[in-house]
């Protein structure tokens, strides 16, 4: 399955200065390595020390949160679009 | 590599009808801090232009007086409208409570945006207090605001 991932401004630098980058996978999780092994940069803003997704990005497929859906198990199809957006936080 | 732009102050202007609107979520919070955002036109180097053409009520996903997280959903769904017009998303409100209408250092932290209007309400005595900043590489600048009818 390839799949269209959009980063954010902050992650472009990490990832050649690419605003989108096209991968492969069945899940997001599996999107993500596809893309950690390419831009390995990318890895500790993606995913924390457990494995899990980062509680500072918010990710979408086809603008649906997956942390609603199967996080980072989340299935995805040919044509999807995961959409990666910093989280706005602060105290 | 396109120049860093420069670290300027936009002027934050604001209607009357959406100064009132982000005070009274602020104060519709309470307990808690609440959030939102603020969408309007950018120039192409992606610096917003100060002028607000929508302000998007969020939930505080993190339902707490001390910190806030703008929930998710509402994030995409106020990113998406405002990508339909054109425009972008140009910063974020938060309130607090008990304390100064100054960035923390936990909002100084996990400042993403370096383009962002960072507005601070507040509510820690009778009048509500509005300020605006920009945030960029842990240096805080104060913008002017002005709310008018207009």
């Amino acid at each position: 399955m390839s799949v269209e991932v959009r980063l954010p401004t902050l992650l472009r630098p990490q990832a050649g200065g690419a605003a989108t980058l096209s991968a492969d996978g069945s899940t997001v999780g599996e999107v993500f390595q596809a893309l950690i092994a390419e831009h390995p940069e990318l890895a500790g803003n993606l995913i924390d020390e457990g494995g899990q997704l980062h509680k500072f990005v918010n990710v979408y497929r086809n603008d649906d949160d997956i942390r609603y859906l199967d996080q980072l198990d989340t299935k995805v199809a040919d044509g999807d679009v995961i959409s990666i957006l910093p989280a706005v936080a602060g105290g | 590599m396109p120049a860093e732009p420069e670290f300027v102050e936009p002027l934050l202007r604001l209607s009357t009808d959406q100064h009132r609107a982000i005070v009274a979520h602020c104060y519709d919070g309470l307990p808690d801090e609440a959030c939102g955002l603020l969408a309007g036109p950018v120039q192409t180097d992606g610096e917003p232009t100060g002028v607000v053409t929508a302000v998007y009520p969020c939930t505080n996903a993190d339902r707490s007086a001390r910190t806030y997280t703008v929930d998710s959903r509402d994030l995409i769904k106020a990113m998406r409208d405002a990508e339909s017009r054109h425009e972008e998303l140009v910063g974020v409100w938060h309130s607090h409570t008990h304390s100064d209408p100054y960035p923390s250092d936990t909002d100084v932290r996990q400042a993403m945006e370096p383009h962002w209007m960072y507005v601070l309400v507040s509510l820690q005595h009778a009048e509500p207090v509005l300020r605006c900043y920009r945030i960029r590489d842990g240096a805080v600048r104060e913008c002017e605001v002005a709310v008018s009818d207009s």
